[in-house]
């Protein structure tokens, strides 16, 4: 049975405080920003039914919404998500290089996932980064100014993460 | 002598601890919501107004204007959005301002909430900004404990909640009326306008959609005066703008101009861009964002009609489309000699294709078209025609689309066609060499004869 | 104190009518009827918030109003456009507008996959009529057309997601005349496609009405699927006491000899379901899908069919020639012909009207 902690009940409770009375459907963007935090990085189908059954939506409105924006992963995405801008000002610095650094790197394409899990590797368009380019997304955070040894650090900073229990 | 400009929004940028409410306050922050309560919030409006401030968004509409037309039946509540989904490629100086000085947009949106009668306020922000949601909402926390927010603001009778959203990774969102959908929970598709925001906007009230570096600029023009910030710049391009600098520059970041500098200063001068890298020669521009059109050095430099090209909304239009280009959003793309114009602009369709978001059938259909014969140019596998029919594609999604997308994904290619066809030619031509070879600067720096 | 504006005027392609406020530049185009009128891919009269996304039925507005007479700088989508008393509107006069509808219509046809020989909307197709008239020989597009992944909507509906145009008329059908949506748009920019995303039959008392409305073959009936070809079909009206709260009762049926091949709601000028008594003429699914047999229905008789449809062909009743307003249009220039066959034959002579003739025509019918 998927459900949220009572913690994140409150959050989202506390959200839809944030709307008028009957405008919940509000929420469904935050929420589902949770939801994907909380069940593993993606949004599997019964998660996106959860959600519309807090929020009293039908399920379509829910998948709708996931579909459409580029944040949401629909599919099983590795531990640490490598989103590599590759829009005209970051690729005038380099960034075809990175992409293709990483590429090699972790022995992946893009869109995909290394076999231990750990990574995926995406190429996105702008994230509002370009004077510190080329540069990539990371979880919460921008990693900007990346050069091949960045990337070295970057990953083996992941993977010690992932070894820590 | 180098002459400072005028800084108005980012003049304590550099305060240590400027972030953080006590040190903001110390430094005359909220000075201007002490102000702007004093005030009828139609003086504000005035204000704004006489101020000449245009949106600093893209468009630059007349802001006071937009806020005079808002609507305001009875019993109706209205609505101040600001639009923090700064997406197009190039403008990352929104982001600038809420990370470093959050209380600056916090204590805007709280004016303009007055002069608005908006109790309720949202700022909407890209979702990839996630440390920076964190960050406006602990300074909305901050301003709320010290009374600058919540009920009966500084015994004013005015209340005010604020609220910040994240959006979920999607550029059309930068559009108002995809962003009110966003913010109601929905796909981000534009509305069919009319009815515009100010008369049906969020969950069908009247609402105002302002950009951030816009809501910011409300404090200085009540702290001095409309009259007083109208009378920095030049003409129409009154006060500051901020331009985020990017591309092959010395110092790429977010820069305050009071609009009266030259474009060549602002790319050479120690104090802005600081010159290209390795003493490469300049090859082309974008002034204002993605969508603006780019320009070839020799038009960037100096206006069709021999004039020294201006950083201000006037000088950089100069000439229209076949010789000028635009504000924008002062997003700010410098390519140096050894870029790739095919590449480039490849990049750029392939993001709006990315970004369209598929309603009305120009845009969805020509965005993937035109990237997909850029594409195919720019691996040397073009056709002369194909060029040709790039321009006959971008000038069907021109104006005829339900959004400011269409046109946005049409002009820098229309653009690029525009100035550089023989670097698209050479390309066609050279189908083997282009894999390899960059076309280079040739003669886009060239002085261009001006008839007397 | 000034009279209160009961009608209000507008001027479309040379021609001036009085309309209520609040008409749209589409809906005061409809009432002059004939070629003057835009075509329309997605709005849907009998659908709120449709219209808008084609881009088929943008037209010049050349002067906004008599109290401001200065043209919109763009084509506007007519169906989403109020007039103001004294608009003029350039729609065929408009070289501006036959331009960029042309364009739509490449953009529309870019990645269809012209299967019409395989289609069952062929014959029927908005799309293809808007092909015939502003579509181009050959296409500009060399690359591969867009595919997508089956989905199977359940035993009623047929989903063909090549096909689709995105005029989002059957995700308001859903929202408003079932009692419960399952499908809707899903992604986005070119790869936004109907689904229910995990393929779940759409079953509902009034869902087949999502066929109806459907401009293109995107949706089709399940039931009569290459069963036939619709011109090869003979429409008549025909009603029968529908106890599904909701459902008009009133349908076409589609008839080989006696055999019920389809049921469809009945259809306007314009394509739309009629309304009766104002309402919307919606039929439940047990009218459309399960009732098939000519004894469980009332026969009205034969339906009437645009003179240009296909369907009418064979048929020599009941058609109905279309309003032609070229001439009136264009200042009075006729439509340029390659040559005038009336000039050279008896047959075919304009004064003979063949839907008159309760049979083929011979020869001798044209004798004078």
């Amino acid at each position: 049975m998927i459900t949220f902690s009572k913690d994140k009940l409150d959050q989202v409770a506390e959200i839809i405080s944030h709307y008028p009375e009957g405008k919940q459907k509000s929420a469904l963007l935050p929420v589902l920003h949770i939801a994907q935090n909380e069940f593993g990085g993606w949004l599997d189908v019964p998660v996106m039914d959860y959600v519309a059954s807090l929020l009293k939506l039908e399920p379509i409105e829910v998948y709708e919404v996931a579909s459409f924006y580029s944040m949401y992963n629909l599919k099983p995405v590795g531990k640490h998500v490598f989103e590599v801008c590759q829009t005209g000002p970051c690729m005038l610095n380099g960034s075809d290089d990175i992409i293709d650094y990483i590429k090699q790197k972790l022995n992946i394409g893009v869109g995909e996932t290394t076999t231990d899990g750990l990574f995926t590797l995406k190429t996105v368009e702008c994230l509002g980064a370009c004077g510190y380019a080329p540069m990539m997304q990371l979880g919460k955070t921008y990693r900007e100014h990346l050069t091949k040894e960045k990337v070295d650090a970057i990953v083996e900073e992941c993977t010690q993460i992932s070894l820590t229990p | 002598m180098q002459r400072m400009s005028k800084k108005l929004l980012l003049k304590n940028a550099n305060v240590p601890g400027i972030r953080q409410y006590d040190v903001y306050r110390r430094e005359g922050g909220y000075v201007g919501v002490e102000k702007a309560l004093k005030m009828q919030p139609e003086a504000i409006v005035e204000e704004v107004k006489k101020s000449g401030l245009r949106g600093r968004g893209g468009a630059g509409f007349p802001t006071g204007m937009k806020w005079s037309f808002l609507a305001k039946p009875e019993g109706v509540p209205r609505y101040l959005v600001c639009n923090a989904d700064e997406s197009e490629p190039g403008t990352f100086k929104d982001r600038y301002l809420m990370e470093f000085i959050p209380h600056l947009l916090i204590e805007g949106m709280i004016i303009a909430s007055y002069a608005l009668g908006s109790n309720n306020s949202y700022i909407y922000i890209r979702g990839e900004y996630d440390w920076v949601a964190d960050i406006l909402q602990e300074a909305i926390a901050e301003a709320k404990q010290n009374g600058w927010l919540g009920k009966n603001i500084q015994g004013s009778g005015f209340d005010c909640e604020m609220y910040v959203q994240r959006g979920a990774g999607a550029y059309i969102c930068g559009e108002e009326t995809a962003l009110l959908e966003s913010l109601e929970g929905k796909r981000g598709n534009p509305r069919i306008k009319p009815p515009f925001p100010a008369i049906k906007g969020l969950w069908g009230c009247p609402t105002v959609v302002n950009n951030v570096e816009t809501i910011a600029a409300v404090v200085p023009i009540i702290n001095e005066g409309g009259e007083a910030y109208a009378q920095i710049g030049v003409g129409k391009s009154t006060g500051t703008k901020l331009i985020s600098a990017c591309g092959n520059i010395n110092k790429p970041g977010v820069y305050e101009i009071d609009m009266t500098i030259s474009v060549e200063e602002f790319i050479y001068s120690d104090e802005y861009c600081g010159g290209i890298p390795n003493g490469k020669r300049l090859k082309a521009c974008i002034p204002g964002g993605s969508s603006v059109p780019i320009l070839p050095a020799n038009l960037l430099l100096t206006t069709a009609k021999g004039e020294k090209r201006m950083m201000n909304y006037e000088s950089l239009s100069d000439g229209g489309f076949a010789s000028g280009s635009m504000m924008g959003s002062g997003g700010f793309i410098v390519l140096d000699e050894d870029q790739c114009i095919v590449r480039h602009t490849y990049t750029l369709a392939r993001f709006y294709r990315h970004e369209s978001c598929g309603q009305c059938s120009p845009c969805r259909e020509g965005t993937g078209w035109m990237e997909k014969i850029l594409l195919n140019i720019e691996k040397g596998k073009g056709k002369i025609s194909d060029i040709d029919l790039l321009w006959d594609i971008q000038r069907k999604i021109e104006g005829n689309t339900i959004c400011p997308l269409g046109d946005a994904a049409a002009w820098p290619v229309a653009a690029a066609i525009r100035h550089f066809r023989d670097e698209f030619e050479w390309h066609v031509n050279n189908p083997d060499k282009c894999l390899t070879e960059n076309y280079g600067l040739r003669h886009y720096a060239d002085a261009i004869h001006v008839p007397a | 104190m000034s009279e209160e504006i009961k009608t209000i005027k507008v001027t479309i392609d040379n021609i001036t009518i009085d309309v209520a406020p609040g008409t749209t530049i589409l809906n005061a185009a409809r009432q002059i009827g004939g070629d003057v009128t835009p075509p329309a891919m997605c709005y849907y009269s009998k659908l709120e918030g449709s219209g808008g996304k084609c881009r088929t039925c943008l037209v010049e507005v050349a002067a906004g109003s008599t109290a401001d007479p200065r043209p919109m700088p763009k084509l506007v989508a007519s169906c989403r456009t109020g007039v103001m008393d004294g608009m003029i509107v350039k729609n065929i006069t408009s070289e501006k507008v036959t331009d960029a509808r042309n364009g739509v219509v490449e953009f529309l046809l870019l990645n269809h996959p012209l299967d019409c020989p395989i289609c069952d909307q062929a014959g029927e197709c908005h799309l293809q009529d808007l092909g015939y008239d502003h579509g181009k020989e050959g296409t500009r597009y060399q690359f591969a057309r867009r595919t997508f992944k089956k989905e199977d909507l359940g035993p009623y509906i047929q989903l063909h997601m090549t096909r689709c145009i995105l005029c989002y008329r059957c995700t308001y059908v859903a929202d408003q005349i079932t009692n419960k949506r399952v499908h809707g748009v899903l992604d986005r920019g070119d790869h936004a496609a109907i689904s229910t995303y995990i393929s779940k039959a759409i079953d509902n008392d009034f869902s087949g009405n999502m066929i109806d409305v459907c401009p293109v073959g995107a949706l089709t009936d399940k039931t009569f699927r290459f069963k036939n070809r619709v011109w090869f079909t003979k429409p008549v009206d025909a009603h029968r006491d529908c106890q599904t709260p909701g459902c008009c009762g009133k349908a076409t049926l589609w008839l080989r000899g006696d055999e019920v091949f389809r049921v469809t709601a009945r259809k306007d000028e314009w394509g739309e379901v009629q309304s009766f008594d104002g309402k919307p003429g919606w039929i439940c699914n047990t009218c459309r899908f399960e009732t098939k047999k000519t004894s469980e229905w009332t026969i009205e008789g034969l339906t009437t069919i645009s003179r240009h449809s296909v369907i009418g062909a064979n048929k020599y009743k009941t058609l109905e020639m279309p309003k032609e307003t070229v001439k009136e249009v264009m200042n009075g220039v006729e439509p340029r012909l390659l040559m005038d066959i009336h000039s050279i034959s008896g047959v075919n002579d304009p004064s003979v009207h063949l839907s008159e003739i309760d049979r083929p025509a011979k020869k001798d019918d044209f004798k004078k």
